[in-house]
């Protein structure tokens, strides 16, 4: 333990400790002041200012709190994608919110809350700590799913997130007691130092533990077997609220198992075999199932299920290298995947929108510089070369090519040849679909533009230059070895 | 200690068992509930378990920790139960399908 590491040391958190003191303070104005606008603002203005806390952290490794934080490049690399996928949700929620009539400003201090919560998983090195950021995300995003209070649609997400969420949860606590159990400590630097001794004494604790929380992360990240939630989830949360569960807690489950299973528990081998499989349903059981689909929601859920398999690809072969693709992968993924959702964010604002992927038809008359943006978004998310979506892949791939998972890698190339179709399906009903009426023109608010532009330009910029994005990723490491 | 260790882990890992069964098999949504924080006790008894095994205190702490996050997730469950009962008038988990088509 080093010297910075054996005190509380608050300044290591002050972007933490900023949203949280934005987002109370956002509760406490919101009920005399009523000018929503501002309230979001202000919200915003919280993130943007967390993210430049937060890039002044980059390559300054620091430990506190008696070794439980752990702020290095890793850590920032995804507090810097939640951040960014709150400040994007956010800017889509305004508008979404206003037009559905349910413009409360709690919505902005959940955002603010659960960001803080998914930033306290990705630098935690200590498993309680890890268990407390999870909760503090988690439960902000119950109430985000159900925020349409009169819908039944919102109401049965909102509860099933809850009950799936609150049955992960009891798992992943079992299985830190266990660890726990195993090696008299919850804190992962001493784990990954004593790991040879705890495997051959208390072995069985350890791994039924490790197994147990794998299971806990795998309903987080939705991994196939765990998954069965995700659909009905998604399709009936706010569609801005199903944009940010689609990216960030997605992004914070990866993190957490990237430190857990990489970090900590990095030398158990054994458990790439679990990977492997977990991989390999994942992807295909994501894909396939989103073909069957008519709903744009559900079958972006799906999609998200078989990303998270892609990523698993990645965690199979373990090592630096599995840190650096998957890092950069979801980066690329909150950029393509949100902008996805921005496009129907817009089409579901219109009054008695369903999201059903026909509402598309008609589009490329209508909005064609929209139509396009739709086009490039799910080139991306199917992983066509000059997007970030191929680099990502690509990454992933090779990282596993180079461990020799020749098997596991075809498996992967072929899902995302399945991919194209139900995503080029998407493409197509905008651009050739014969509308029985005339597209309804969608209302473009200056907040959406913005989206629009960010999330291209991340796209594009990731794709067509992914030596700065890989550089960055590469970075991206942890640092208390 | 007169109870060895080992009780505590059996009991622990039955009291996890019949929650995870209670989860699965029963429709109420409270029932479900309650049968979650029965896992989350589980948990609990076993971390207290083992930090008598290590004659460590950091296990009590872990505990407190959970307790509290208990309760906020309680508070946070219950709430959307009963939204979930007024607009629908049931809280039977079977009648939640209204997305399966």
């Amino acid at each position: 333990m080093d010297i910075k590491s054996a005190a509380i040391f608050f300044d290591i958190l002050y972007p933490e400790i900023f949203l949280l003191a934005v987002g109370m303070f956002i509760l406490v104005v919101g009920n005399v002041f009523k000018n929503r606008t501002l309230l979001a603002y202000l919200s915003l203005a919280g993130l943007v200012g967390a993210l430049v806390l937060t890039f002044q952290q980059w390559n300054a490794p620091q430990s506190g709190f008696y070794g439980m934080v752990q702020i290095d490049n890793f850590s920032i690399f995804f507090n810097v994608i939640f951040l960014s996928a709150g400040i994007i949700a956010t800017l889509m929620a305004r508008d979404y919110l206003r037009a559905h009539g349910i413009e409360r400003f709690e919505f902005y201090p959940l955002i603010l809350f659960a960001t803080v919560g998914m930033m306290i998983m990705a630098s935690s090195a200590d498993l309680i700590v890890i268990f407390l950021g999870l909760e503090i995300m988690s439960i902000p995003l119950y109430v985000m799913a159900g925020f349409f209070r009169n819908d039944p649609n919102s109401n049965e997400s909102s509860v099933k997130y809850f009950i799936m969420g609150a049955f992960a949860t009891a798992f992943l606590l079992y299985g830190i007691a266990l660890i726990y159990g195993a090696a008299g400590t919850t804190d992962l630097r001493r784990i990954m130092t004593d790991l040879g001794y705890l495997v051959s004494h208390s072995g069985l604790f350890l791994y039924s533990g490790a197994l147990l929380v794998l299971i806990g992360f795998g309903f987080k990240v939705a991994a196939v077997p765990f998954h069965m939630w995700v659909p009905d989830v998604y399709q009936g949360a706010p569609t801005p609220v199903t944009a940010y569960f689609s990216v960030a807690p997605k992004a914070a489950g990866f993190a957490a198992i990237l430190r857990i299973f990489i970090y900590g528990l990095g030398g158990l081998n054994e458990l790439s075999v679990i990977f492997w499989i977990l991989a390999i349903l994942t992807m295909s059981v994501g894909n396939l199932m989103a073909i069957f689909q008519t709903n744009i929601k559900r079958m972006l859920a799906y999609s998200s299920i078989a990303h998270a398999g892609y990523i698993m690809v990645a965690l199979s072969v373990g090592g630096d290298g599995a840190v650096s693709a998957s890092a950069f992968y979801l980066l690329a993924y909150t950029f393509f995947n949100l902008g996805g959702f921005a496009i129907v964010t817009l089409i579901n604002s219109r009054s008695g929108s369903t999201a059903a992927i026909d509402e598309m038809k008609g589009m490329s008359v209508r909005h064609p510089f929209l139509a396009a943006l739709l086009a490039l978004f799910m080139f991306a998310l199917a992983g066509f070369p000059p997007t970030a979506g191929f680099f990502g892949k690509f990454y992933l791939f090779s990282e596993a090519v180079k461990a020799g998972y020749i098997w596991l890698t075809v498996i992967a190339v072929m899902n995302s040849f399945v991919s194209v179709y139900y995503y080029l399906r998407v493409v197509v009903v905008a651009y050739f679909g014969k509308a029985d009426e005339e597209f309804a023109p969608v209302s473009f608010k200056p907040a959406i533009w913005l989206v629009l532009v960010i999330t291209a330009a991340g796209t594009l910029i990731l794709g067509l230059l992914p030596q700065f994005g890989l550089q960055l990723a590469q970075m991206c490491m942890f640092s208390f070895k | 200690m007169i109870v060895p260790i080992e009780h505590y882990l059996i009991l622990s890992a039955l009291l996890f068992a019949i929650g995870a069964g209670g989860v699965i098999i029963s429709r109420n949504l409270i029932i479900i509930f309650m049968s979650i924080e029965l896992m989350l006790n589980a948990a609990n008894l076993s971390i207290i378990a083992f930090s008598l095994m290590h004659n460590l205190m950091d296990g009590h702490v872990l505990v407190f920790i959970v307790m509290t996050v208990a309760a906020a997730e309680a508070a946070v469950g219950l709430a959307i139960i009963i939204m979930v009962y007024r607009k629908r008038d049931t809280i039977n988990a079977d009648k939640f399908n209204l997305m399966k088509r």
